[in-house]
């Protein structure tokens, strides 16, 4: 207790005194905060990426592609190989028949509204059960197009972040010209970044006669593995069944692994050399504290309490600059609308930073442990002081 | 240069202090290197060599192939030098995170609209004579350990072959080519677009087509010349710079420019602030002193050069063993990056800029105690004891 | 126009403290001739250093002119007082004021980096400095490695090493005990005998003062007449 009773009088008296010296203690926490901040902000993009490929998409839906292709881009699929997967077991059923859809998968240059730059939007020729399999889809603006005619409807983030998208709009790809007749939103999923329109009016325009997947609604969950073992072990068939959500979660890893692996990277260097500028902050402030803590230690203040004291003021700089950085970054990133390349599809995704909860916390549990790194060494150096030497110090 | 001596000694006066913003600011430069490189691999900034090559593709979109006929009409445009063809293969090495980009092309065409591809003679003349042989670059044979002679099957992603054998595409290594600069990507394979054609069929129709211009100041007149033919035709062609095409596929990526320089502002504001803490730490405990060299005769101005001199000469040498040390690493780390940045260097420029910047840092960190220097009066100075 | 090195002509100082003002020299007259030693003597606040300091340049007066060797020092600009202060005046401290990071011969050198002279010259400006105040086998030492009466040998020879006309001591002995403060006055006036150096010393020492050929006393900011020693 005694012990406890030390540390907090001689910690109390070192954060009072923080005043004194705040031109060279601002400059830690600014340090601290800058590091926090670009640590948070920059993993703000993976973490946003992974949520719009983790939203809106369900283990009860499967995907099918030709064997040996892991992305839509690569794949492709006939016309009667859709059928019979489309009957295959496991696979729900409405009124009008299995609720599976046979997709097409190309992209468009649609210019971005950022750089004016023509960018690889991904165009989906979908069949009508594609609205029952994605249940999250809805017509949030205009009207669904009509089979059979050059209509498009547009997903909100591809309207916000790509130009010319507009409901009544028409677009010229090719020697075809396109309506857009609606806006879709898919629970801010990925879909949200596509355009969509009637299979049959895509396959001719890009003179494609087969698709590129099969989107089914399964009976349940658990209904995938019977689903998959019936498609893998019929003879007519070569494909690969996945299920949507880990289809997609598997296509953000790219993306995600540059993203973090650059954060940290980034994160660690910067947070080395902020570490070094709290040294000297420490290494200062015990100097410049230097008497104070010998005559403490006269008056019988044991070491311990000493050092605790240091580390408490040095952790204190670092909770502040962790958490300005990271309120700084949450208000600058997050939500923050933009797209990107997804790197297995060579299309674009729209999706918002996201400054997530857990990484506030990680972004200030790397700051406390600069202060850590910056305050241990100059509370070792303060508590071997010879008290004599200290008192004498002018 | 007389008063480096003592420059030096003042910095080492707090040997701990300097040693800690040296290394603060030196890896403020590491970083500062490896973003530039980061930057250069996303081919932001990248200035290739003139605006002498085009390229045309599907107005559509890239992935839309382009009939093989045109490659005649092209190479009859007026302005045109030559042109050749390229068709994106897909194919996969063992596992799709194997990642890599392999091509069919012609492979005369190749090495002439390429010439920054360095080829020796042998590997060269292999190239040309193998239906069978893959041309691949250095980066890629290291990665995969692969040599000349070696046999290696690719797997087709969206080609099919037609001809009833095995589905994989063996490649025989005839060549391995180099990069005449730094910024050319080492990572790709190219093979024979009639070895394509034999297995999968001829469906008459090529990925895109690279084409040299006579007169680089033309490049746009030719680019409208090429893409006026083909209008209203079943496939448009969108023709344009390469350059024009790698800065559009740098924007697809994102705003990577301007998330890395926001990066980088935010590592000097903080390094800044660092040094210039030190540096006003140095003059404040120095006051006296500093009254001293003035009592001797050291004008105002001298004074003021001196303080300055300090900061600027922590900063550059600093600055200067960061984008060493950089320079040094960044080597290393391609291996480690080179499936996500092929290209991943730290280009001269960025080395220039970095100096300038050390120097313009230690202006800025030494400019407030170098100016309170300059202003300090003597009698106040050698008061202070 | 009189012929002596110093003139010094109804000076007054006056500092302001916040609302306080302080009235340091009041219609201060003073003639120093070439070769001279005097001693300044008074009490603490009577602006002995103050006149030391208008003397060498390194302060203005609130009016009145200060001369040396027919040269205006109130008329000069702070960039002509530094010029003309390496070159004609010499400074000796109590506290002596060496940079602690600079050796011994680095400290003398100083005031020679201000001159066009080459590396090889200023060296050997420095040795002989450094040998008159007989202290050859200390050039590499560093401050905090001397004695006190080493380091205020190393001031003088800092003070000399330029070979300045004029010589200013701002209590030289204050920090010395008797013995070696002895020695560094012997080293002054020698200085100023073999030297021909002009010394204008500042103390509170009577021992000091004997040795100067003049002694002045300075009260309340102005010279009350002295006997000469």
């Amino acid at each position: 207790m005694r012990w406890l009773a030390q540390t907090v009088a001689i910690s109390s008296v070192n954060v009072m005194s923080l005043g004194q010296r705040l031109g060279s203690s601002s400059v830690a926490v600014v340090g601290f905060a800058g590091v926090v901040a670009v640590f948070v902000a920059v993993l703000s993009i993976a973490e946003g990426f992974q949520r719009v490929m983790a939203r809106g998409v369900s283990p009860d839906t499967a995907l099918v592609l030709r064997a040996g292709s892991d992305t839509e881009m690569s794949s492709g699929l006939d016309l009667e190989h859709t059928r019979i997967i489309k009957d295959a077991p496991g696979v729900m059923r409405g009124s009008d028949g299995p609720v599976a859809s046979a997709e097409l998968f190309v992209i468009v240059d649609v210019p971005k509204r950022a750089t004016g730059t023509d960018a690889n939007v991904p165009l989906r020729g979908v069949e009508p059960a594609a609205f029952a399999v994605r249940k999250a889809v809805k017509i949030v603006e205009g009207r669904p197009f009509r089979e059979g005619q050059n209509e498009v409807i547009a997903g909100r983030a591809a309207a916000r972040e790509f130009a010319g998208l507009e409901v009544g709009n028409h677009l010229r790809w090719g020697d075809n010209v396109w309506e857009v007749v609606g806006l879709f939103s898919a629970g801010d999923s990925v879909y949200e970044s596509e355009i969509w329109t009637d299979a049959r009016v895509a396959q001719p325009a890009y003179r494609r006669t087969g698709f590129q997947s099969v989107y089914a609604r399964l009976e349940s969950p658990d209904a995938f593995q019977r689903f998959k073992d019936a498609l893998t072990s019929d003879p007519r068939l070569d494909v690969e069944v996945k299920r949507e959500d880990e289809y997609y979660e598997a296509q953000s890893q790219v993306l995600r692994t540059l993203v973090r692996t650059l954060g940290n990277v980034v994160a660690l260097l910067m947070a080395v050399g902020a570490t070094f500028g709290a040294l000297n902050t420490m290494y200062s402030a015990v100097a410049a504290r230097g008497r104070e803590i010998a005559t403490l230690r006269a008056l019988g203040f044991q070491a311990g309490p000493v050092l605790v004291s240091v580390m408490a003021e040095s952790l204190l700089l670092a909770l502040l600059g962790g958490s300005i950085g990271g309120g700084v970054a949450y208000l600058v990133a997050n939500g923050y609308q933009t797209a990107t390349m997804n790197f297995q599809t060579f299309s674009q995704v729209a999706f918002q930073l996201a400054v997530t909860p857990r990484l506030l916390v990680g972004g200030v549990a790397y700051a406390l442990a600069m202060g850590i790194c910056g305050g241990i060494f100059p509370a070792i150096r303060a508590v071997r002081a010879p008290i004599a030497m200290g008192l004498r110090e002018v | 240069m007389k008063y480096l001596p003592l420059l030096w000694r003042n910095l080492m006066r707090r040997k701990i202090r300097t040693t800690f913003t040296f290394l603060s600011i030196t890896v403020a430069f590491f970083l500062f290197g490896l973003l530039m490189a980061i930057r250069t691999g996303f081919g932001v900034g990248i200035e290739l060599a003139g605006q002498r090559r085009l390229l045309t593709v599907h107005k559509m979109s890239m992935i839309q192939p382009l009939p093989f006929r045109y490659l005649a009409q092209i190479q009859g445009t007026p302005g045109v030098r030559f042109v050749t063809h390229m068709t994106w293969f897909g194919g996969v090495y063992q596992d799709p995170k194997n990642f890599f980009a392999n091509m069919a092309v012609d492979p005369e065409g190749i090495l002439r609209i390429y010439p920054e591809f360095v080829v020796d003679g042998d590997d060269r003349e292999r190239w040309v004579n193998t239906r069978t042989g893959a041309l691949i670059g250095r980066k890629l044979a290291a990665r995969f350990g692969w040599k000349l002679g070696d046999r290696i099957p690719i797997q087709p992603t969206f080609f099919r072959p037609k001809d009833g054998k095995p589905d994989t595409f063996e490649f025989e290594v005839v060549g391995i080519y180099r990069g005449a600069t730094p910024d050319i990507d080492e990572t790709q394979l190219f093979f024979h677009y009639k070895y394509l054609m034999e297995r999968t069929g001829d469906p008459g129709t090529v990925g895109w087509y690279a084409v040299e211009v006579e007169d680089p100041a033309r490049a746009d007149e030719v680019a409208h010349a090429i893409d006026r033919q083909f209008a209203n035709s079943p496939a448009e062609t969108k023709t344009a710079t390469e350059k024009a095409f790698m800065q559009s596929f740098a924007n697809q990526i994102g705003d990577t420019g301007a998330i890395l320089t926001a990066i980088a502002a935010i590592v000097f504001f903080v390094i800044l602030l660092i040094a210039g803490n030190t540096m006003a730490q140095a003059v404040r405990e120095r006051t006296s002193e500093l009254g001293v060299l003035k009592t001797v005769g050291f004008t105002d101005l001298t004074v003021m050069a001196l303080v300055l001199g300090e900061a600027v000469l922590l900063a550059c040498s600093a600055g200067v063993v960061g984008l060493a040390l950089v320079t040094l690493a960044v080597p290393a780390l391609a291996k480690a990056v080179e499936t996500f940045l092929p290209i991943f260097y730290v280009p001269g420029r960025s080395l220039a800029l970095g100096l300038g910047l050390a120097v313009l840092l230690g202006l800025a960190s030494g400019g407030v105690p170098a100016y309170l220097a300059q202003r300090l009066s003597i009698v106040e100075a050698l008061r202070k004891r | 126009m009189s012929d002596a090195l110093v003139q010094v002509s109804d000076v007054h100082k006056v500092y302001t403290r916040g609302a306080e003002r302080v009235d340091v020299l009041k219609g201060l007259e003073l003639e120093v001739g070439r070769g001279e030693f005097l001693a300044l003597m008074g009490p603490s606040g009577s602006g002995k250093t103050t006149l030391l300091n208008l003397i060498g340049g390194l302060d203005k007066p609130t009016s009145g002119r200060v001369a040396v060797a027919g040269r205006d020092l109130t008329r000069a600009s702070p960039r002509e007082l530094a010029h003309w202060r390496a070159r004609h005046v010499g400074f000796v401290f109590q506290f002596y004021n060496l940079l602690p990071v600079l050796t011994a011969a680095r400290n003398i050198e100083l005031p020679l980096l201000l001159t066009g002279l080459s590396r090889a010259e200023r060296q050997k400006h420095v040795a002989a400095a450094l040998e008159l105040v007989g202290l050859a086998d200390r050039a590499g030492h560093y401050p905090m490695q001397l004695s006190g009466g080493q380091e205020q040998r190393v001031g003088i020879a800092r003070a000399i090493v330029n070979d300045p006309t004029l010589l200013l001591c701002d209590e030289p002995t204050g920090d010395l005990d008797r013995q070696t403060a002895g020695e560094i006055l012997d080293l002054i006036a020698e200085l100023n005998r073999r030297y021909e150096k002009t010394v204008i010393m500042v103390t509170h020492d009577p021992l000091a003062a004997e040795r100067a050929r003049r002694v002045l006393h300075m009260d309340k900011g102005m010279l009350v007449e002295a006997q000469a020693a």
